[in-house]
């Protein structure tokens, strides 16, 4: 591998990066004072990048609206795994430290444009945001909390689907998110799932895909099994859009394909839809 | 399986191999041997009928139910027409569609899981594989009718899930039940696709150990030797366990009956 490849890899130590930010999809070099803007979207190519929790509940909740619910809903471990490379309690701590949260999704109440609801946005740091005990606790939660309130519901993905080391019970999640949001559609609570960067596996086959609105971001990768996988079972080259926001669009499964910076005025119209009453 | 020793007690890898065998009984058995009578219903009326995904009117000791479960065949040519009992997204949208029928005429529904998983493929992506399964577990969550889950071999994943979300589930002694498979957790978690007898520990996938994580509610005991070496009392098993539990959930008025199943999922990992 030629030198000339390392910029992609600059991580966060090197001095280079307090003034430079690497694209992740265009690879451009973006002064960093012009990346850091509210959106995090890249000025050159308009990839948006991941956000954490806290900044996608700043974009879209009305300012100081937010009440975090659940904060006691932490990580559980019901198998006591370990792997190769140690005890999933220790990598769960490690998550927590690493980003303050308590668990890979943040929920609460907010106003959107002035409308109570019921907010769930996940982080894709902790833990690749993946779905397990604590994440579908704090789903279940959310929906049961929309249901007593009658106020919409709205989740962000951003995961890499179940998480492998509460194995089955990360299955069980599934379902479990599932027959909240059932009870949603049968009590006529609207439910709006947006898809970010990227909401694959168990989250892309549970509650991100159910939503009343399927809203996506920009090339935001979206999909239920792994392209490696797809590529070796079926032995053939994947179009270039495979699995992308706008190839969801295309086949029907997304309403609408949104702009990190459009977000809060389309929820808000289309809650106004929404919400009778 | 002449490698496996019965006399000590298995190994999940060990589990895995049995849940795997080709001659562990498959829905044609489980239709030929406690079926009095068998309706197949084809296709999702949308895209097509898929051969990896059955069902239809079921008759098992004189109840009359609605049949669902993922097929595997017994010779080559079966696998290749059943897709190795890995379904496409029609197969799951003809599983929901039969639910709701069974919904409509007010017959309970049974579920007998048996897939190495989902169909990971480029057409079931554009046809939207994540999308059939995750209307599935919502409807299912909400089904007005009594809804038995046997998981008779490979519970692969969200494949399995897919038509699995019942008030009992029920599952074989030798019978697997995963999140992923052990040789997909060994090689992201591990590094390597070998570690799979300890990717198979970890993850706790016998009925055994899913009993005592409450995922499942019985454990349907197999013959000595497993399901393969006695098809006939195997399958034998099954059909009383089913009908003991359609009997008990058939007492249950319709509103309690989804409020337990709700209570069920919702306890999960707590």
């Amino acid at each position: 591998m030629g030198w000339f490849t390392k910029p992609a890899e600059i991580t966060a130590s090197t001095p280079t990066e307090a003034i430079w930010a690497v694209c992740p999809a265009c690879k451009a070099y973006v002064p960093r004072a012009e990346w850091n803007n509210d959106l995090r979207v890249c000025p050159r190519c308009d990839y948006h990048d991941r956000l954490t929790c806290r900044q996608r509940v700043a974009q879209i909740c009305d300012s100081g609206s937010f009440a975090e619910i659940s904060a006691a809903v932490s990580v559980r471990d019901p198998l006591k795994f370990a792997d190769a490379s140690g005890a999933y309690a220790d990598k769960a701590q490690a998550a927590v430290k690493k980003t303050g949260e308590g668990e890979a999704i943040l929920t609460g109440t907010a106003r959107i444009d002035g409308i109570p609801v019921v907010i769930g946005v996940m982080d894709f740091r902790f833990l690749g945001g993946s779905l397990a005990s604590g994440t579908g606790e704090r789903i279940l939660l959310a929906a049961e909390a929309a249901l007593k309130q009658r106020q919409p519901l709205i989740l962000f993905s951003a995961s890499g689907g179940a998480r492998m080391h509460e194995g089955i019970i990360s299955l069980m999640q599934m379902a479990k998110t599932c027959a909240g949001i059932s009870r949603l559609q049968q009590a006529r609570i609207p439910y709006i799932s947006v898809l970010t960067d990227p909401t694959t596996g168990g989250v892309s086959a549970s509650y991100a895909m159910v939503g009343d609105i399927n809203i996506a971001e920009p090339k935001a990768l979206i999909g239920f099994a792994g392209r490696r996988v797809i590529e070796q079972t079926i032995k053939q080259q994947l179009p270039e859009d495979f699995q992308t926001a706008e190839y969801l669009l295309e086949h029907g499964f997304l309403d609408h394909i949104v702009h990190r910076g459009a977000m809060k005025t389309f929820l808000a119209k289309v809650l106004r839809y929404a919400s009778h009453g | 399986m002449s490698e496996i020793d019965f006399s000590n007690k298995l190994t999940p890898w060990e589990i895995v191999q049995i849940a795997r065998n080709p001659g562990r009984p498959a829905i044609a058995d489980y239709i030929q041997g406690m079926c009095d009578d068998f309706v197949e219903l084809h296709g999702d009326r949308a895209f097509g009928d898929d051969r990896a995904l059955i069902g239809g009117f079921a008759t098992i000791g004189g109840e009359r139910v609605m049949l669902i479960g993922q097929r595997k065949g017994k010779s080559v040519e079966e696998n290749i027409l059943a897709n190795f009992g890995m379904a496409n997204p029609e197969g799951y949208r003809k599983a929901l569609r039969l639910m709701k029928l069974a919904e409509k005429y007010g017959i309970p529904v049974v579920s007998l899981v048996d897939t190495p998983g989902a169909y990971p493929g480029l057409d079931a992506e554009a046809r939207g594989q994540a999308e059939a399964i995750a209307r599935n577990l919502t409807e299912m969550a909400g089904l007005r009718t009594p809804f038995v889950v046997v998981i008779t071999g490979e519970g692969g994943s969200g494949g399995a899930l897919g038509i699995a979300v019942g008030d009992v589930v029920l599952m074989m002694q030798y019978a697997v039940y995963s999140v992923i498979s052990p040789e997909g957790c060994a090689s992201i978690l591990w590094r390597d696709g070998k570690k799979a007898p300890e990717a198979a520990e970890a993850l706790k996938i016998t009925s055994e150990s899913l009993k005592k994580l409450a995922v499942i509610d019985e454990i349907i005991a197999e013959p000595k030797g497993a399901a393969h070496s006695d098809p006939g009392q195997a399958i034998d098993a099954v059909k009383k366990a089913i009908l003991k539990h359609l009997k008990a959930l058939k007492k249950l008025d319709t509103d309690t009956l989804v409020q337990k199943r709700y209570d069920k999922y919702a306890a999960m990992g707590r």
